[in-house]
Formats: C-alpha cells, structure tokens, sequence
C-alpha cells in the first residue's frame, strides 16, 4: 500500500505543477477560468490563444522531456551501475548540440521549423552509433560504454566551440538558446515526435523492468539466472538512448533531470525498477514543470532558461542532501 | 537409460527423467526426490540412478587466445555432490563457467541432461541450474530480501508479482542460511561472509535441480564454513540436490564431496573418491609443497595437514621452533 501512496503523491505534485504552469505567466489565470477555457474552447479570445497556443503545447513539452530524461537517466544508471550516469555521460546530449549548432550556423534551421529539431536528431544518432560501435567491440562493457561517451561528448563539445567562436551574433544567440534549454516550441509536430517516442519507450522499458534488475548484478551473475546480457544491454540503450534524442532534439540541452530525479525517487519508490521507473518518469515531468514554469515567471517578462534552472536547483538539492546524509 | 516417469508410477521410481509437462505431475513440475524421507521410498540409502546430469567430454576452453583448460572429461550423476580441487590458477572457475554456459568451449561438449549445454536456451537451463559464483556486482542500495528474491526471476512470468509460493520459498531460503536476520538490510552494510551466505540463498531461491558452487566458504569463519557446507550435504541428502563445488579447501573437500575432480594446469591430474586422489603424492605433485595425509578421526576422510618448511629443513630440535 506504501507504493500506491507514492504514486498518488507523484501525481498530485504533477497535476499541481500542470495546474500552475497553466495559471501563472503575463495573464494569470484562475482554475475556474482554466477549466472554462479548456471546456469552451473559443478561437479568437487572447485567454484562449495564450491557453492553447503557448501554454499547453509547452506544458506538454515538459512534461514529456521531463518523463522521458528522467526515465532514461533512470535506465543508464543501472546499466552503467553508476550513479552518475545519465545523457550527458554517454555523449548524447553533446551529439544532440553538435548536431543543433551546425543545423543554427549553416542555416538549415531557417528553412523549416522541423529541421532545427531534425539537424539535433541526426546529431544524437550519429553520436549513438558511435558509442554503441566503440563498446560492442569490447563486450559492451560498462567501462567501454562510459569511455566512448565521455570521448565523444569531449568531441562534440569542443565542435561546439569551435562553431559558436566562429559564427555571427545573432546566429551565437540562437545556438545559446538551444543549448541552455528551450521549451517554446510551438509546431505541433515537434511535440508530438517526443509524445509518441516517449510513451512507447516508457512502455518497453517498463515491460523489461525486470530484467533490468537482474542486469544490476552483473554480467555472470545476469547470465546464470537466464537472460542474454550484451543483447538486452544493447536493447535497452537503444530504447533509453532513442529516447533521450527525441526528448533533446526539441527542448535542447536540460541537465540535472537524468542525473537527480531518480536518486530522489529511488528513496520513495524503493529499487524495483518498474515502479522506480514510473516514479522517476512522473517525478521528471513534474520537476520539469516547475523549473519551466519558475522560468518564465520569476522575472518576467524575461524568461530564463530552463537548463539553467534545472541545474541550479538539481545541483543545490542534490548538495543538500549529500550534506545532509555526511552528517546523519 | 532410464524409463520415462510414467503417469501414477511415480511413487515407484525415486528418479524420473526428463519431467513430465507441467500440471501432469503430482505435485512437482519437475520430477526430483521427495523433501520428507520416507514420504515416497526416501532417498538415502538407495544407490544413485545411473543418468548422468553433467557430462563434460574432451572439454577445451579459454579466453581470447590464452587456453586455460585442455581434454576435460567427467560426469556427474544425478544426487552427486563433486568437488573440483586444484591449485590457484589451475583453471577451476574457468571449468564453473563453461558448466555454467557462460564460457563457450573451444572443442569438446557439456551436455547438461543429455542435451548440448549450449544450444539449449538459457532461461530454461535457469530454472534448473543455478550458481553461485565467487564474484558479482553488488547493486547498490539493495535490501537483503530483494536480493535473494531475485533469485525467483526464472520461474516469473513477466508481470506476475511474487506470490506465496515465491516468498514462501525466499523465506525457507534466507532461514536456512541463517540469514532472515539481517533481510531488511541494504546488501552494502553486511560483512563479507553475511554476504557469501545471501549469494547461496540467491542461489537456492532458484530451486535447483543442479547446484553449482565457485568457492563458497571463501570468506566464512570455521563455524559458518561448516553450517553451509552441512547445508549443501542436508539439501543433497535429502532432496537429491546435485552439486558440484570448487573448493580450495582439501579438508572440506574431503569431509562433503563423495568423488573429487583435481585439476592441474587446465586438465585432470586425478579424479574419483577422496581416499583415492587425496594421497600425499599427488598434493606434493600437484601443489609443490609437502603435507602429511592422516584421516580424520572422527569421520575417517582424509585430512591433510600442511608441513612448515622450517621442519624440512631443521637439524636440530631448537631449529624446529618457532624463534
């Protein structure tokens, strides 16, 4: 009975964040007026618009990246069996940017909206099949999986630099946006790729729970109680590595949500990995929510980026609590 | 070869070989020697069933291009308990993981049953074998009772939770490795033989036909040394539990194994009843030091007892003792 009320609290924060992100922002909005908006929904008025236009669409945006990062941060840390790992460890995150930075200074990022999107996409791709080459030439061992990101990530990186240091103002400006996190999307196609990528992974990981504890033993130990460990590693970041490239690609580089909700959730939610990954997915979106929300909100009409909140307040949290549990 | 277990017939056979489909069984959904003696025949006493559950034939194995083991050839018969002895880095945990379909061999089969070890699937050798080898990775932040209950996962179906039957058999599992004391424990906080014994209910948590053991006592003081070794012997004893242990120990090793495998760089030096390869010849051939072999007086196994080199070489009484 403890776990379901774990669940019940996730989803209340998470229904609480949802509610204030739709409420606050330059018009504040009521919960009755929400509900009368989202009920009539009537084109034209500038309550509606700011509703469905701006707000929702972005709500949607964290709440699946939030899930999405969070649920594959989740998985890599198990993989590797390393509490620090999540996206950026592996170098998907700096294939992602790479791929952005170029898609912003050579100018295909005008041409459509997608194609911003699609250039961080291809970017995460190439820098997946990277690493994954590099490890599976060594047994895909944890050691070969986090050397290869790290390399990679040092690559892309400096790439990054390289690009920014070379390009015009207004064009250093947009890559800087991308890169600390941007949740304003608006073309429906770019939230709704992440949507589907991030629910069918969810769903696949969640159905291989179980075998993601037994890989926690180990490899030897893994193999004698019946499943194939290189091949279920490999599918398992594929899928949580897919699902990190859908989730960057549209909101850019949000840090600390891979690496901090699960540690959180793992207090609450105990080590089983289905419900841990379920926690941690609603956990993420909620997190997200709320930095995105405080984001936009705290100095308004200046919005923040949301990777930097997330890194600040993931970081500070996260330094209380080490300090907390030194001292304990 | 032995009959097939035939429907109704089963109070008379005290082996049957291969299991009957699931659900056409009395009360096991694999046939082996009933718990309570004397519930159907018992088990001791009688001689054991002439199938042989491991066979090991002209077995070569190794890793990348270094050959560890060469011309490896045993086999193990159903209620056996073997031992495999050798000296450090005579290839004994490469011999545990080629048994244990982790280490492909070079040449030679391991038929597990009289089927190929290796093309049978893993997940259905798991829920027949199980293992504890001397190293694994601890996951971090773990509690005792899901460790053990891990063990369960070959006999889960993929959403199923642990019903009574699995947490009955977790329960049985830490009791009788004196380990429901610390289940609520992270696995990080326990010493290194608490921990050897959780690896052993792991291990039994699958409920083995087969049990495979790399070093189990690796850790444990003398007292813990002989409860899990008298824990192996009663489970082989009684539910004719097959076991095969690599033992670094020469004296345990003769007091529980009834036939022993030595191994010497990667092949067999001597094999069969502990009288027979425990001899002072082969130790001094095989470990390059000199023993005394007495037999033990209580159980009259061999037992063999080191010589410090001072005595070899000592001319004197004074010399003799310990300065």
């Amino acid at each position: 009975m403890k776990k379901y009320n774990v669940f019940f609290t996730l989803l209340a924060i998470l229904g609480f964040s949802i509610f204030l992100a739709l409420s606050l922002g330059t018009m504040t909005f009521s919960w009755s007026e929400i509900l009368h908006l989202i009920l009539h929904r009537t084109e034209g008025s500038i309550p509606g618009t700011i509703l469905w236009q701006l707000r929702i669409p972005r709500i949607v945006l964290a709440v699946v990246t939030g899930a999405g990062l969070a649920a594959s941060g989740c998985v890599f840390q198990a993989l590797l069996r390393n509490p620090l790992a999540d996206s950026y460890t592996l170098g998907i995150s700096g294939g992602a940017a790479l791929g952005a930075t170029i898609g912003i200074v050579s100018g295909l990022a005008n041409i459509h909206a997608l194609f911003l999107p699609l250039c961080a996409f291809c970017g995460t791709i190439v820098c997946i099949y990277a690493v994954y080459q590099l490890a599976a030439n060594n047994r895909f061992s944890n050691h070969s999986l986090i050397l290869s990101g790290v390399i990679l990530g040092f690559i892309c990186a400096s790439m990054v630099l390289l690009l920014i240091a070379l390009t015009n103002a207004e064009k250093l400006y947009s890559t800087l946006v991308w890169l600390t996190g941007d949740l304003s999307s608006t073309d429906p196609a770019t939230i709704i790729i992440p949507f589907i990528m991030t629910t069918l992974g969810l769903g696949v990981l969640v159905l291989f729970s179980r075998e993601l504890d037994v890989l926690t033993l180990g490899e030897e130990k893994a193999a004698h109680l019946g499943i194939d460990p290189e091949m279920m590693r490999k599918i398992l970041f594929i899928i949580a590595s897919l699902i990190t490239a859908a989730c960057v690609s549209v909101a850019g580089v949000v840090g600390f949500v891979g690496l901090m909700v699960p540690h959180l959730m793992r207090r609450f939610s105990g080590n089983g990995h289905r419900s841990l990954l379920i926690a941690s997915a609603i956990g993420g979106a909620a997190f997200l929510t709320l930095c995105d929300t405080f984001a936009r909100t705290v100095i308004a009409p200046i919005e923040l980026p949301v990777g930097v909140i997330t890194g600040l307040v993931g970081g500070i949290t996260f330094f209380v609590l080490l300090l907390r549990k030194s001292s304990s | 070869m032995l009959p097939l277990c035939q429907r109704g017939k089963h109070r008379d056979n005290d082996r049957c070989y291969p299991p009957l489909q699931r659900g056409k069984h009395r009360d096991n959904d694999r046939c082996y020697p009933p718990l309570t003696k004397g519930e159907r025949g018992g088990f001791a006493g009688k001689k054991f069933p002439l199938y042989n559950m491991i066979k090991l034939h002209s077995l070569a194995a190794g890793y990348k291009n270094k050959p560890v083991l060469s011309d490896i050839s045993f086999s193990v018969k159903a209620g056996d308990c073997l031992g495999i002895i050798g000296p450090n880095g005579s290839g004994k945990t490469t011999l545990f993981r080629t048994i244990t379909r982790t280490l492909k061999p070079w040449s030679g089969s391991v038929l597990y049953n009289n089927a190929d070890l290796y093309q049978t699937p893993r997940h259905t050798i798991a829920t027949t074998m199980a293992a504890m080898p001397q190293f694994i990775e601890y996951p971090f932040g773990i509690t005792v009772y899901d460790f053990v209950a891990l063990g369960r996962y070959p006999h889960l179906k993929r959403f199923a939770p642990l019903d009574a039957h699995d947490i009955a058999i977790i329960d049985r599992c830490l009791e009788s490795t004196d380990s429901t004391s610390v289940r609520s424990r992270n696995l990080q906080e326990l010493s290194g033989g608490e921990r050897q014994r959780v690896l052993l209910a792991q291990a039994l948590a699958q409920e083995p036909t087969l049990l495979i053991l790399d070093e189990p006592t690796a850790h444990l003081d003398i007292g813990h040394q002989a409860a899990m070794m008298d824990l192996v012997q009663t489970l082989n004893a009684q539910t004719g539990l097959t076991v095969i242990m690599i033992l670094h120990d020469l004296n345990l090793a003769a007091e529980y194994c009834r036939s022993l495998v030595l191994l010497h760089q990667g092949s067999i030096f001597a094999q069969g009843a502990p009288a027979k390869v425990l001899t002072y010849q082969n130790i001094e051939q095989v470990y390059n030091t000199v023993v005394v072999v007495n037999s033990n007086p209580v159980t009259q196994q061999p037992n063999v007892i080191l010589v410090p080199q001072r005595y070899l070489t000592a001319k004197t009484a004074s010399e003799r003792e310990i300065r």
